[in-house]
């Protein structure tokens, strides 16, 4: 079966484990749109998203909850994660072991646009919460994908830094899925939006056609 | 234990449900196939005066000489470089092997190459490579590859999997396991390498036992000539390289430290050409198979070294080290309270601290060597040596655990608040912990007969001292199987009384 969309389910049951996470999921994400996932914590927004990235692999620019980084190592070596997939082995142990003077200044550039100019060389584990976020979605933009799905990438910032940073994440993407608890941010800067509760998609709309008071009632 | 805390009497049977009810039966079958194997033990003391011996002990002790062995700072030179060289390779390869931890095969080759002794390592590599640095390079390096691949395999699987999972598709698994994998368990890693390395300069020193130019060796001569006032001039030598190990022993220096030790003892072998072929093809081939013997001949061959030899050291070895788990559970019990803060005052908590510092420190062999002397070749020097060296690690271990202990304002104090607060709180771990020791505390009496007591070790090293390496590897087949049975028992219980796994992190770094 051939499909042009980017992602595609009929009718699918996605899992956690042994426990049923969606039900009956239908959906369509075409190439270009921008989507906004919505749905109180548990409703499986993580696991769509996680199914998403295994439809499109080698596409996606992932950027995950928390505990995805690696605490121990420095924000350099976190962004250049995001990066491991475009290069051999051998480049790749060059760089854990001394960073390249190229792949410096390209992390330095995006941890300056991040707002961690002067954290390149710091482990994770030694910054705050919105520092490390920032970082994991610094490793999202550094792998130069072109579908970015995102699992509440600017929770811990605040409203201001939220939106400029997310305007900027979806800027530099063709597509993209992103899972948010702010209701505001996915009508401002999304075109569609998509509701979770109950084990049930139930909501897909354009946000142009959405209130902040539709949202409200999948809460 | 009087322990029924939070317990209520069902109503209709009268019977208790508590998990300390649990512990209590595993404690009772300790018990009683502790108190079994003492009934059969054999705890003569066969020395006449071992009052006059154990004065003059005291008195080499008070005066040590450390002049009397010229070879002393040799000795110590080569006990480090042995070490050092061994347990660098042993990292090496067990890192390795980790990398396979997935494969049934890497596991099982791991688990019997860590069921060999160091000593019985070391009787064998002298075979094969002569009295040399390579012998004791290998003697300590191959088992504790074996050990290294467990707990760097454990520690993989233990580490959180998330940062590799949410790398780039296509990344690859070398660059992942270097990325996400590595960094995550670096730091245990060297805290157990560093744990690893005073277990490698015992080891080392211990080789002395078996001719190897180590502390051990002088140690035995002194000791065996009378010469106290040598043999503990070595002993001290041997605790301040121990003792001061958290002093020299930095991680920038290592590499410093390999290199001073390959240069101070290359690992290279003295034996002859044609040792190893001659020693895999026809000195370990059983004698009835060399001439033209039939397969009722090595079944006799093998019957004859079983019954006089084989079943006899395993009877030994597990009397003994199942008199000594329950001397080990008893001392432990009685010691923790030590250096726990919840009991006496700062003055006997800084002599208990000093006193199990010894007592940890002190390989279990060289206590039984030293016992030995003083008790003739029974099994009781043997059970008094595991006892103290195994209860001073447990205890020291429980009573560094009651410091997480809630601190009740109203909890009884003194021999209430240790019946009734204290025990019962702690009693999983220090179970786990004896579960955990009962494979080395194995190990440790089957080696124990290279002393002159008769378990397991005794025949391999009489074996060897004929030629008869055959018989040898038959003997050393069984010390593995033994252990390897014990290995699995122990986990089993572990299971079966849900002794969590943080008991066993706990038991993994005793020195830390």
């Amino acid at each position: 079966m051939r499909s042009e969309a980017l992602f595609h389910f009929s009718d699918a049951t996605l899992r956690q484990g042994s426990l049923v996470v969606l039900e009956q999921l239908t959906l369509r994400i075409q190439p270009g749109e921008k989507v906004a996932l919505l749905g109180p914590s548990g409703a499986g927004k993580s696991t769509l998203l996680g199914a998403l990235r295994e439809q499109q692999p080698q596409q996606v620019a992932w950027c995950p909850q928390e505990g995805a980084l690696v605490p121990m190592l420095s924000v350099f070596h976190n962004i250049y994660m995001g990066a491991l997939s475009r290069h051999g082995h051998l480049y790749n142990l060059a760089n854990l072991v001394w960073p390249l003077p190229a792949e410096r200044r390209a992390v330095q550039t995006l941890a300056s646009q991040l707002g961690l100019h002067d954290k390149w060389q710091t482990s994770v584990d030694r910054l705050s919460g919105g520092q490390a976020q920032r970082v994991a979605l610094g490793r999202a933009l550094y792998s130069q994908r072109p579908v970015l799905l995102g699992d509440e990438p600017v929770s811990s910032l605040d409203e201001h830094q939220g939106l400029a940073l997310l305007r900027q994440a979806l800027a530099q993407h063709d597509s993209a899925v992103i899972a948010l608890h702010d209701r505001n941010l996915a009508l401002q800067c999304f075109d569609r939006v998509l509701g979770l509760r109950d084990n049930r998609l139930l909501l897909d709309a354009p946000a142009s056609t959405l209130t902040l008071a539709d949202l409200d009632a999948l809460y | 234990m009087r322990s029924t805390d939070g317990a209520a009497p069902d109503q209709h049977t009268g019977r208790w449900h508590t998990t300390a009810g649990r512990f209590r039966v595993a404690s009772l079958w300790l018990g009683v196939a502790g108190l079994l194997a003492f009934l059969v033990a054999d705890l003569e003391i066969i020395t006449g005066t071992p009052g006059t011996e154990m004065g003059r002990i005291a008195n080499g002790f008070l005066s040590p000489d450390f002049a009397a062995t010229e070879f002393i700072w040799q000795a110590l030179a080569n006990t480090l470089a042995f070490a050092l060289q061994g347990v660098a390779l042993g990292i090496t390869a067990g890192f390795v092997l980790a990398v396979f931890w997935h494969y049934r095969l890497v596991r099982a080759g791991s688990a019997i190459i860590r069921a060999v002794h160091e000593l019985f390592w070391g009787l064998i590599f002298l075979q094969l490579t002569g009295l040399s640095p390579l012998t004791g390079v290998l003697a300590i390096a191959i088992p504790y590859a074996g050990i290294f691949a467990k707990v760097f395999g454990e520690f993989l699987e233990e580490s959180d999997q998330r940062p590799a999972a949410a790398l780039p598709h296509g990344s690859g698994r070398l660059t992942t396991f270097f990325y996400a994998r590595l960094p995550l368990i670096m730091g245990p890693l060297r805290t157990y390498g560093a744990y690893r390395l005073e277990c490698g300069l015992r080891a080392s020193a211990i080789l002395g036992f078996i001719g190897l130019p180590t502390l051990g060796f002088h140690l035995e001569t002194a000791f065996r000539q009378g010469d106290y006032s040598a043999g503990a001039a070595v002993l001290y030598v041997f605790f301040l390289l121990i003792g001061t190990l958290r002093f020299w022993l930095h991680r920038r220096l290592v590499l410093v430290y390999l290199g001073a030790a390959l240069w101070w003892a290359p690992p290279l072998s003295t034996a002859p050409e044609g040792t190893l072929r001659r020693f895999f093809t026809s000195d370990i081939v059983p004698s009835p198979l060399k001439g033209d013997g039939t397969l009722t001949d090595l079944w006799l061959w093998f019957a004859r070294l079983m019954t006089e030899q084989g079943l006899p050291g395993l009877w030994h070895t597990l009397v003994l080290s199942t008199a000594a788990l329950l001397a080990t559970a008893v001392l432990a019990l009685l010691l923790f309270p030590l250096v726990s803060p919840q009991f006496g005052n700062r003055f006997s908590r800084g002599a208990g601290h000093l006193f199990l510092m010894i007592m940890r420190t002190t390989p279990e062999f060289l206590l039984a060597f030293i016992l030995l002397l003083l008790l003739g070749p029974s099994m009781l020097p043997g059970i008094i040596a595991l006892a103290l060296h195994t209860g001073a690690i447990v205890a020291y271990l429980t009573g560094r655990f009651t410091l997480y202990l809630p601190a009740r304002a109203d909890r009884p104090r003194g021999l209430q608040g240790y019946a009734w607060d204290t025990l019962p709180r702690i009693y999983p771990n220090v179970l786990a912990l004896l579960l955990y020791r009962w494979e080395i505390i194995m190990r440790e009496t089957a080696i124990l007969g290279i002393l002159g007591i008769t378990t397991l070790g005794y025949y391999v090293d009489a074996a060897f001292a004929e030629f008869r390496f055959d018989r040898a590897l038959v003997l050393i087949g069984l010390a593995v199987a033994l252990n390897l049975l014990v290995d699995g028992l122990s986990r089993k219980l572990r299971q079966h009384l849900r002794l969590s796994i943080n008991s066993g992190q706990f038991a993994r770094e005793p020195m830390s």
